[in-house]
């Protein structure tokens, strides 16, 4: 029976297709790059939302495995991430990724 | 499995390396002179050794030893495979004893040399190539030695690089050399088409085989390459001129490479492939003729020359032009035979060329310590250099007794047989017989002026005696100057019963057959013996007689017999100027007419212009890099949904 509150796979879907739009339109319209960098993050979550959906849904543990390097490699990411943001504010005293820019044409 | 042969082949290799990379990476090894010139001298006296045992211990078998295969491609397959047999052992011998002896004599000769370990390392590298030349057992290998050899030819000639002179003639000895190497490329490429195979054994099977023989000259162009090829290497008109230039190399370079073993490359070679070139009589013909223009041409030079390089250097090209008559005549165990004693005394002469300019130079005697008019009376200061030059100096005379009498003596009477076949041979004898007494003259010249009569070097300068790591070798060769011919005992003793050098070649090398002359006209033999015995000795006393009693001047009466003929034997037959201006000069007009439209503005322009059309392009693009990330990431985003949207809907 198909509820609108009952939460099934597609509620989850939506749920993640909708985090992961939110993160994308972050990431393209913010300049300050930690607001950019957590949209990111934003984005990575969306997709382990989906993986896990699909996994449940298939019974196939593959997919909730691949969560877990997705967890890993967004951590290892965050700390080079926050490391180049903290570089940045070094040189330029602020975090406006679009002043970032010295090999542009 | 490294059999006890293959060292012949390694063990200078080994030297070249271990001297050559170990004075490359350590300063103080350079300094060792004594370790590095004795163990280069080692790495020549073993395979010495070896190969003297397999040579007396030879029981008509030719050793064969292979290292790996080189390269394989259809049909074709060649390895390292090499062979003792009864030609190659001589050989060897020859090399590594000679190689050895100079090997010691530069330890003296190079000694505080900056370059003392450069020097012993392409010595021994020369060595290792010259027996891949002639333990070879197919034409690859073959080759691979005769451009090693040619390779250490020009690093050593250009020894001295820093002087401009000696780096031009160095360079010169290189390009001469190619055009006689691409002859020998494509006479390979013939002989693979035509024998399909490129092993010695099978082409010479094959070729004295009598069926094939019907065929006619079918060999013309491939033995017509061949000669090309030892033209370059053996210095023969027209590929001769870098022989004397090459005289800018240290002395014992110019003693063993251009005077006892390089140089014969192309001699031995020839010998290597007689089947070949006996079945092709026009090619022999070709050869002779060059071989006797060579030959008295240089002999002339070498009466004009100041130098005493300069002389020993177109002595041994006119010595080469013998040689190379004996090929013609289809004499080729002859041609070894002066081969190997002309490896004994022109050595010797060269070495004790060196002793004296050692000693010139140490004394500050002259400005040029290689001018003979700057010597004189040099054997009062100098025993044993003088001693052992002498004695060279008449055994290429053609003395009696001494090994240049029996060697010239069988080649001339060689030639000489092959007349009563054809009348050409006997012009060729002619000249070569005039040839003989030039050079009885020469050398005389040269000996007395540099050793004997008026001193004519700085007064208050000492000249000493080189030491007796110089002396011994000069000893040594000398005695072989004397007994070297002992091997070849003329025809008419014994009927070539003792010609011990004949039987050791045994079948591998067949002969003109010139029994039935010999037998026939067996008179002349005691009649050419008669004609050597006086002219030898007759142009030595001449000679000798006229230079003790004029000295310096009786080059003026040698001038004034000559006449204007003289300016062109000084002028070395003006060769250089003639390849100077057919040659060197239209390839240099016609490069600097071609250097714009083809240099400067065709291949640059290519190459520019594929340079700024790609700057062009560029920038036209880079106005898409704007900066912003958020550009990038609308733009990754956009196509992201593109490619989806292809592959959803698509």
């Amino acid at each position: 029976m198909m509820d609108f509150f009952t939460p099934n796979v597609y509620s989850y879907l939506a749920v993640s297709a909708l985090m992961f739009a939110l993160g994308a339109v972050g990431v393209m319209t913010r300049r300050n790059g930690i607001v950019v960098f957590m949209c990111i993050e934003l984005m990575l979550n969306a997709v382990n939302l989906a993986l896990i959906t699909f996994s449940r849904m298939h019974n196939d543990p593959a997919g909730s495995i691949l969560v877990f390097f997705v967890m890993c490699v967004a951590a290892a990411e965050a700390v080079v991430g926050l490391s180049i943001v903290l570089a940045i504010f070094r040189n330029k005293l602020n975090i406006d990724i679009n002043q970032v820019n010295i090999f542009k044409w | 499995m490294v059999s006890l042969e293959s060292l012949i082949v390694l063990l200078p290799l080994l030297g070249a390396v271990i001297i050559g990379l170990g004075g490359l990476a350590n300063a103080a090894f350079r300094k060792q002179e004594g370790l590095i010139g004795w163990l280069a001298s080692a790495m020549v006296l073993i395979p010495f050794g070896i190969v003297l045992t397999r040579f007396f211990g030879y029981q008509n078998m030719p050793l064969s030893f292979s290292l790996f295969s080189w390269m394989q491609a259809g049909g074709l397959d060649i390895s390292f495979s090499y062979k003792l047999d009864d030609l190659s052992l001589p050989m060897m011998l020859v090399v590594t004893g000679v190689g050895a002896l100079i090997h010691i004599y530069s330890i003296g000769y190079m000694h505080k040399d900056p370059g003392f370990y450069k020097f012993f390392a392409y010595l021994n590298l020369f060595i290792f190539a010259m027996s891949n030349l002639i333990m070879a057992d197919n034409l690859v290998v073959m080759f691979l030695g005769w451009e090693g050899v040619g390779l250490c030819s020009y690093l050593l000639i250009g020894f001295w690089y820093t002087d401009m002179i000696k780096a031009e003639a160095a360079q010169k000895a290189f390009i001469v050399n190619r055009i006689g190497d691409f002859a020998m490329l494509v006479a390979m490429f013939l002989i693979y088409q035509m024998f399909g195979t490129l092993d010695f054994s099978l082409i010479n099977a094959e070729a004295a085989n009598p069926v094939a023989e019907a065929a006619g000259n079918r060999y013309f162009w491939i033995t017509l390459l061949v000669f090309v090829a030892a033209t370059g290497k053996s210095a023969q008109i027209p590929l001769f001129t870098w022989l004397p230039d090459a005289m800018a190399g240290p002395t014992p370079v110019s003693a063993l490479i251009h005077a006892a073993t390089m140089v014969t490359a192309g001699i031995y070679l020839i010998v290597r492939l007689n089947p070949l070139f006996l079945a092709s009589p026009e090619v022999l013909m070709v050869i002779v003729v060059i071989a006797a223009l060579t030959s008295v041409m240089a002999a002339l030079t070498a009466i004009a020359q100041n130098d005493i390089k300069k002389v020993l250097a177109y002595s041994t090209v006119s010595q080469l032009g013998f040689m190379f008559m004996a090929l013609g005549a289809g004499a080729f165990t002859t041609a070894i035979f002066h081969v190997i004693t002309h490896a004994f005394f022109k050595a010797c002469l060269f070495l004790g060329s060196g002793s004296v300019i050692h000693a010139m130079e140490h004394a500050h005697a002259a400005e040029d310590p290689q001018d003979i008019r700057t010597m004189g009376n040099l054997g009062k200061d100098m025993k044993s250099t003088s001693l052992t030059f002498w004695i060279s100096t008449l055994a290429i005379a053609g003395i009696p007794g001494l090994a240049g009498f029996f060697s010239k003596d069988e080649i001339l009477s060689s030639l000489f047989f092959n007349g009563f076949e054809n009348q050409v041979y006997f012009a060729v004898w002619a000249v070569g017989l005039f040839t003989a007494i030039l050079t009885a003259f020469y050398m005389t010249r040269l000996a007395w002026l540099t050793f004997n009569g008026k001193a004519r070097y700085k007064t208050g300068a000492h000249i000493h005696e080189s030491a007796p790591l110089m002396t011994i070798p000069l000893w040594i060769l000398a005695v072989l100057a004397v007994l070297g011919g002992y091997i070849g005992l003329p025809y008419l003793i014994g009927h070539g019963e003792f010609h011990l050098f004949n039987h050791w070649l045994g079948d591998l090398v067949v002969n003109r057959d010139l029994h039935h002359a010999l037998e026939e006209h067996a008179v002349f033999e005691y009649l050419l013996l008669a004609l050597a015995f006086i002219v030898s000795i007759g142009t030595v006393l001449f000679a000798r007689n006229l230079y003790s009693k004029h000295d310096l001047a009786a080059d003026d009466k040698v001038k004034g017999f000559f006449g204007k003929f003289y300016g062109v034997m000084a002028g070395k037959f003006f060769w250089d100027e003639l390849y100077d201006t057919i040659l060197v000069r239209p390839f240099a007009w016609i490069g600097s007419k071609l250097l714009r439209p083809f240099e400067s503005d065709g291949v640059d322009g290519i190459v520019t212009g594929a340079g700024s059309a790609v700057a062009g392009i560029g920038e036209v693009f880079r106005r898409l890099q704007s900066g912003l990330v958020s550009n990038y990431m609308v733009l990754i985003s956009g196509g992201v949904l593109l490619v989806l949207t292809y592959l959803i809907f698509g």
